[in-house]
């Protein structure tokens, strides 16, 4: 290597540990500087930028909590009580940066044959915030907090299989369930599924705010903002922050303005339609992680006309999903196929053709139903997500050219998935992403779910469901959930015009691992004990 | 002055009778919101069974009067309940929140009743000169801004560009009162700019309607200077319509904050009541619009009280 790319050479580490270059402007400036691709990720790895340092205090700024939000997992719902669930408290596996499964409270796990009892077995290291060691029994008492016909959780519905749940010594919890289930692991990282310290009657204590995650509440106020400061007998790794503080920002101008000042280290979401007027602040690197979060808009398959597959398909195709995903989300979304199974869950089946705008077949499949002319209604809500009014009325005018007129009906924002969601029979929904095509086929799309949002009966589905449900063999299960694509794509009743991505932004002397988790914002929401500062 | 105890001890009568009547609003209003509690909380996530268990722990599938009433019965002794949502107690809830808020008015009133008495009295000394205009049209321009607007506008100047004061009024145990005064300021300023006018305004027609008095005049043929015309003659007989006009701006600094909450990230009461009405969380609802009732009532009894003790036709009738 020549001295003057020796030189140059230099100039890139220092700024890449200046948090100046991304990894990819990195590799590519090092590559033309005269070394190979490898050696230059080599370089990035060991470049001070990718090496955690430990110190700082961490303020995080958080979209979505309310003041009466509270600690009890049952009921998690802002992403205030979800993301601080994952900062106190820890869960018995976790989702990796790069979208495996990896172990957190629990080391290992084993299944049956048929995949309907799951061992696991926990870390010895474990403690709570209070001293107290993490054992089976704190494990079992919190899943049960989501069991039983009292419980007032909203995870009820994830554990209905299981029928009973044991300790083999204070280290090994066992699960017996109903069916077989291959994802069970998966379901242990639901947000819900906190573990929290058992009291001596089997029930949790949850209201103390006691956790055995990597940072420890040392004051705090929902809807205002959480102090935490490292657990030291945290048995993860990471928490290099010495402090966290979690800041309630529900205005997005407020959230942004705090990021340019500097108030803020990051924020959990950035405003889609600034977002490149951000990106051009040196101070600030914004992340654009595509999710498994959905907007779908399932029609009810019993009801005329929705109970003609034509039609169906023929409001499939009268939908641009190009131009929404431009105009609504500003280019961050991942284009749907009508199938509910995003690119960012596991087993993803490539190579299914892409359903593109063709009014004109739109039009011919109306023909062949009888259906000519077709007027529906739409019905939708500015709370379900940002621009979601906007979305159907720009679907409304795509599907103009096809002859089909969608009358937006905007129903109020209060009680939307009381009122409006599973009874008005084509309704526009938001989903969080769920960490497996399993969970989301038996939430939404399964014959007898509750929240069977379309409707849907189909047999080959469903039995294929049950099938893949409790198949250990991963390829053979990759099959049938590609054949359950294509089922839900050809013949299902719900249009997903995109899978969204998670848009957040950090100040550039943070630093974070290469891959960022795609379960929640900010790091599959456990940005404080993955993150650090560089600086 | 046996009267003047009469007409509070009478006025602070009709203010419970008003408290009460607001009770009864307020509850059957949440009554008649679209949803419950149980769905609130449980947002997507509700099933029947869930919903159904959470409404018989919260004692919701009793009928309506015999919840309102029951709580009536705590109101009285002094017990407001606990929230539905957290089962904190109501009082522990708001505490902190309802000082915050307080602070803040009180800082934004310390600022603002002083400076638009003051411009009041000057634009009505010299009034129609150049600087009477321009002091109705700034005052005039902040208070038909929406507050949004004008925090955001101080947030970009004051803030973002030149960095002089924080953009988020995020408390903390540990300030000292100095960084407390630092750190609030742009939501107190912001609330200033909202009330000026109006006070100012109100000072400036009083003063210049006695001025066409014949005792005004008397005071002007007898050699006195102008703003000694102005002080002396003219504001003492003016203090009743502009303490009216500052009570009902204090009563606004306290219940009307919430945008400049959301704004500046404050925690106040008002960004509480709005979360609790979204959750239907009635006794914290309940308890906030009390408060807000019984400031108003406070802050109008203490305007008529002012007005007679400013006035001594009043404070001696025959």
């Amino acid at each position: 290597m020549t001295k003057k790319n020796q030189l140059l050479l230099n100039r890139i580490a220092e700024e890449a540990s200046r948090g100046g270059i991304s990894r990819r402007d990195f590799i590519h400036y090092s590559v033309a500087a005269g070394v190979t691709a490898t050696t230059a990720s080599g370089l990035w790895t060991t470049s001070a930028r990718a090496q955690p340092k430990s110190g700082g205090t961490f303020r995080w700024g958080i979209h979505d909590g309310n003041t009466s939000d509270t600690h009890d997992p049952g009921t998690y719902l802002t992403r205030v009580m979800i993301f601080l669930a994952h900062t106190h408290r820890s869960y018995l596996t976790q989702i990796n940066g790069d979208g495996s499964l990896g172990p957190d409270l629990a080391t290992s796990w084993t299944a049956s044959e048929d995949a309907s009892e799951w061992t696991f077995e926990l870390t010895q290291n474990a403690s709570f915030h209070s001293g107290k060691k993490v054992t089976a029994d704190d494990v079992i008492a919190s899943l049960n907090h989501h069991r039983g016909d009292d419980t007032t959780s909203a995870a009820k519905a994830l554990l209905t299989d299981v029928t009973d749940i044991t300790k083999d010594g204070d280290y090994v919890v066992k699960v017996k369930l109903g069916r077989g289930n291959a994802d069970f692991p998966w379901l242990m990282t639901d947000y819900h599924l906190a573990i929290c310290p058992a009291n001596d009657d089997g029930s949790i204590d949850w209201k103390s705010g006691d956790g055995c995650g990597p940072y420890k509440i040392d004051s705090g106020e929902f809807g205002v903002q959480f102090s935490l400061s490292r657990h030291d007998g945290w048995h993860g790794e990471g928490a290099y922050f010495d402090k966290v503080e979690m800041i309630t920002l529900n205005d997005p101008n407020a959230r942004q303005t705090a990021l340019v000042t500097g108030d803020v280290d990051s924020v959990s979401q950035v405003d889609l339609k600034t977002v490149a007027l951000l990106q051009r602040d040196p101070n600030i690197n914004v992340m654009n992680i595509p999710s498994a979060g959905a907007i779908t808009m399932p029609m009810h398959c019993d009801t005329a006309p929705f109970d003609n597959v034509d039609v169906r398909n023929a409001l499939k195709l009268a939908i641009n999903r190009d131009e929404i995903i431009e105009k609504i989300l500003f280019g961050a979304a991942t284009k749907g196929n009508d199938f509910h199974h995003s690119p960012a869950q596991p087993y993803w089946p490539e190579g299914i053709p892409q359903r593109d705008y063709d009014p004109d077949q739109a039009k011919s499949l109306l023909k062949k139903a009888g259906a000519e002319g077709l007027t529906v209604n739409l019905s939708t809500a500015d709370s379900v997500s940002a621009g979601a009014v906007d979305m159907a009325v720009l679907y409304a005018e795509h599907a103009k050219a096809a002859g089909i007129t969608i009358n937006v009906v905007r129903e109020p924002n209060d009680g939307y998935y009381s009122d409006v969601w599973l009874v008005k029979p084509w309704t526009l929904v938001s989903w969080g992403a769920r960490p497996t095509p399993d969970v989301m086929y038996t939430l939404a799309y399964k014959n007898d779910a509750a929240w069977n949002e379309s409707r849907w009966q189909n047999e080959r589905f469903n039995e294929l469901l049950l099938q893949a449900k409790s198949e250990l063999n991963d390829s053979v299960r990759a099959e049938m959930y590609r054949e359950m694509a294509m089922l839900a794509r050809d013949d299902g009743g719900t249009v997903i015009p995109f899978f969204n991505n998670f848009v957040y932004g950090a100040r550039s002397n943070v630093g974070t691992p290469e891959n960022l988790a795609a379960s929640w914002e900010s790091d599959g929401a456990r940005a404080a004990s993955r993150w650090w500062f560089t600086d | 002055m046996g009267d003047l105890a009469g007409l509070i001890a009478k006025r602070l009568g009709l203010g419970l009778v008003t408290l009460l009547v607001v009770s009864v609003l307020i509850f059957f209003a949440v009554e008649l919101l679209p949803g419950d509690i149980a769905q609130a909380v449980l947002g997507q996530g509700a099933t029947e069974e869930t919903v159904a268990a959470m409404r018989e722990q919260l004692g919701l599938d009793r009928p309506a009067p015999v919840r309102y009433f029951e709580w009536l019965a705590g109101a009285v002794t002094g017990d407001f309940g606990t929230s539905l949502v957290s089962g904190e107690r109501v009082s522990s809830a708001i505490g902190t929140r309802f000082i915050n808020t307080l602070f803040l008015a009180a800082y934004a009133a310390v600022i603002a009743v002083p400076i638009s008495i003051l411009l009041g009295i000057v634009v009505a000394l010299l009034r129609n000169s150049l600087f009477d205009r321009v002091a109705n049209v700034m005052t005039l321009t902040s208070i038909s801004s929406p507050e949004f607007f004008l925090g955001y506008i101080l947030i970009l100047y004051l803030a973002v560009k030149t960095g002089m004061f924080p953009a988020l009024a995020n408390l903390r145990a540990d300030m000292t009162f100095v960084e407390l005064l630092h750190r609030t300021f742009l939501p107190a300023l912001t609330l200033v700019l909202v009330v000026t006018a109006h006070m100012m305004r109100m000072t400036r027609a009083a003063i210049i309607n006695l001025l066409a008095s014949p005792y005004i005049e008397m005071a002007r043929l007898k050699g006195t200077p102008p703003w000694k015309v102005i002080v002396r003659h003219a504001l003492p007989n003016a203090w009743a319509p502009i303490i009216n006009v500052v009570a009902l701006n204090l009563a606004y600094l306290i219940t009307g904050v919430v945008l400049v909450e959301v704004v500046f990230v404050y925690p106040g009461i008002g960004q509480l009541l709005v979360d609790a009405v979204a959750k239907r969380d009635f006794p914290i609802v309940q308890a906030c619009c009390l408060i807000f009732a019984a400031t108003f009532i406070l802050l109008n009894l203490t305007a008529d009280v002012g007005a007679i003790l400013t006035n001594p036709r009043l404070r001696h009738p025959k």
